[in-house]
């Protein structure tokens, strides 16, 4: 069986949806994760002081 | 700079440079007497011209060890300073072709200086020469700071630079000689094309090498977006430009792609060359130097998060928006249009993101020209992207394609986010890496500030004025069911908003020479900044080992 334009389409519209619905479930899973709270609020001041630096 | 270097990676520069001039000695010969053997004399001149800088101080003696404990910020010097050079001569380029389309007898019948042949240069010099050496440079700064440690490698960052450089010089000369293989975006031939696959690989390998040795639990969200810019980027080049050469002495090729194929992978490539190389590294930009410079932490990281996610996962589907009303299956049509629509979500998110971390700090926008240069961007991305995703919507595409208003749409993208940013992240940056208190001159700031915003609000104006007039002209009928007016009839309805765009191109372009002489003064005569530390190190206080490549 050769890969014809309406399989393309099926898959498209079947296998397409699942997998970008999933993807965004994973990450709006991983950006609210609640306990990542200290570790992202850490990273975003993080650049505020790299050229001085927390090194004093 | 070069006796910032060890010794063995000066002998590894010589190799180097000793293999390309060959490379290029054997272009020449091949090519003698076309463009391709210009180019080779182009690979084997500056190749010797490097190799013989390198070789007259390969016996200085070694660095220092204790230059391994600071930030390596010799290369992002010399990328700041070419990105900067190769806006002035892409920016001139696109001048002439807009006073060019005004009064087309500017060509002064050379070949070398028709339309077909500088708006090629024009594009390339500043979206890949002031465009890609921006991003180049300001990611090796972002990666160092951000991961708190050291470039990994002292030959690698430069090869990248240098080689980069390469590229686009023989993509912009070509283009002047007639070498075109006629793909927007990626015009040039296959052998600068295979060339910038192995400079291309080298930045990806730089870039994990370095976040590896990382003294941040965290990969802070700027990488992830530079890192989806150098990845996609090399995709996308590689598959647009599979092409087989007719011979190894010539430049000519023909891609592997036909027929439709090749204009869903051209637009492919096309769109995500606006996505990723004018969008995603952009952004890893914008997620460094705002809250950088409004000294505030981005309004929500979460959301920062969320939007990469979107944005790299919506914009590949984006490209067949180009091809509307073609040979393409319609469905193709509608999913690039529906895709298109659906990244309006993450864009504005992303937009309101920059936006809202200046919330509190709207004294700063008003006292500093350079955040305000940022948050100018920050604006603009919000704006073009609300109309890209309209001008992807099939029925307004009937009215806008071909016209000028796409030209206007890419140029509110191109000067009033990518390059107000580019600005922006530069005079936050410069200081800091020349170690200077602060910029030479805060007028100039200001200055260049208000030429580059009113140049882009007057070019974008004429453009939008023109294009839908166009689209207009070109959809009248007359009772009798024939087109109302001629082609050269709605040329010169353009002939005004074409002058209106030249002007505006020009405030442009003069706030960046400003821009310029600011920089150099700023590298020559700005008074030092004495820096307490600048040493990469981990969180916690004590110098990190990890930080340090090893001897």
């Amino acid at each position: 069986m050769g890969i014809d334009h309406e399989s393309l389409v099926a898959f498209a519209k079947t296998f397409g949806l699942i997998y970008l619905v999933v993807m965004f479930l994973i990450s709006v899973a991983y950006a609210f994760w609640p306990s990542k709270k200290g570790e992202f609020d850490r990273a975003a001041r993080s650049v505020l002081d790299d050229e001085e630096g927390p090194c004093r | 700079m070069i006796s910032n270097l060890t010794v063995e990676t000066r002998q590894a520069a010589l190799a180097t440079l000793g293999l390309c001039a060959f490379v290029g000695l054997l272009m020449a010969v091949a090519g003698a007497g076309e463009a391709f053997g210009a180019h080779g004399a182009i690979v084997l001149l500056a190749s010797l011209g490097l190799f013989l800088a390198v070789l007259r101080q390969l016996d200085e003696p070694e660095p220092p060890v204790s230059r391994l404990r600071s930030y390596y910020d010799d290369p992002i010097k010399v990328g700041i300073i070419l990105a900067m050079v190769w806006a002035a001569v892409g920016m001139f380029f696109g001048l002439w072709v807009a006073y060019l389309l005004a009064w087309p007898d500017l060509t002064f019948d050379t070949p070398w200086a028709s339309f077909g042949r500088l708006r090629p240069a024009h594009t390339t010099a500043v979206i890949f020469g002031f465009g890609g050496s921006a991003l180049i440079a300001t990611s090796f700064h972002v990666m160092q700071r951000t991961s708190r440690a050291r470039l990994a490698g002292e030959f690698s960052p430069w090869f990248v630079l240098i080689g980069y450089q390469l590229f686009v010089i023989l993509a912009v000369t070509g283009y002047l000689m007639g070498i075109n293989q006629s793909k927007e975006y990626a015009e040039a031939e296959w052998y600068a094309d295979i060339w910038l696959v192995i400079v291309w690989v080298t930045y990806f390998v730089l870039y994990i090498r370095t976040l590896a040795r990382r003294n941040e639990p965290h990969i802070y969200v700027a990488n992830w977006y530079y890192m989806a810019f150098i990845l996609i980027v090399a995709v996308l080049h590689i598959f647009n430009n599979i092409a087989v050469p007719v011979s190894w002495g010539g430049s000519q090729s023909y891609i592997l792609w036909s027929g439709v194929q090749d204009a869903m992978m051209q637009w492919w490539y096309g769109h995500n060359a606006v996505a990723f190389f004018l969008t995603a590294g952009f952004l890893g930009m914008l997620y460094y130097y705002l809250p950088k410079r409004a000294e505030r932490p981005i309004y929500s990281y979460r959301l920062s998060i969320l939007s990469f996610w979107g944005i790299v996962f919506f914009y590949v589907w984006a490209g067949s928006h180009h091809l509307h009303y073609t040979a393409l299956p319609h469905w193709v049509q509608t999913l690039g249009m529906t895709f298109s629509v659906m990244l309006l979500v993450p864009s504005w998110a992303t937009a309101a993101n920059a936006l809202l971390t200046l919330n509190g700090a709207w004294h700063k926008v008003r006292d500093d020209a350079t955040l305000r240069f940022m948050m100018v961007a920050a604006i603009f991305y919000g704006l073009t992207t609300f109309e890209g995703s309209f001008l992807a919507i099939r029925g307004v595409n009937a009215l806008s394609h071909y016209t000028d208003w796409t030209v206007g749409h890419v140029h509110a993208g191109a000067l009033g986010w990518n390059a107000i940013l580019i600005f922006g992240a530069v005079y936050a940056a410069v200081p800091v890496i020349w170690r200077r208190e602060r910029m030479w001159s805060n007028r100039l700031i200001e200055w260049h500030f208000w030429l580059a915003v009113m140049g882009t609000v007057v070019y974008v104006f004429a453009m939008w004025n023109s294009g839908i007039l166009q689209g207009l002209m070109w959809r009248t009928y007359t009772d009798a069911g024939t087109l109302q007016y001629s082609f050269i009839d709605s040329l010169l309805a353009m002939n005004p908003y074409y002058i209106a765009r030249a002007v505006g191109g020009t405030m442009f372009f003069v706030g960046t020479l400003l821009g310029i002489l600011n920089i150099w003064m700023t590298i020559r005569q700005a008074p030092e900044a004495h820096l307490a530390v600048d040493h990469p190190t981990s969180p916690d206080g004590e110098t990190g080992e990890r930080s340090v490549p090893a001897e």
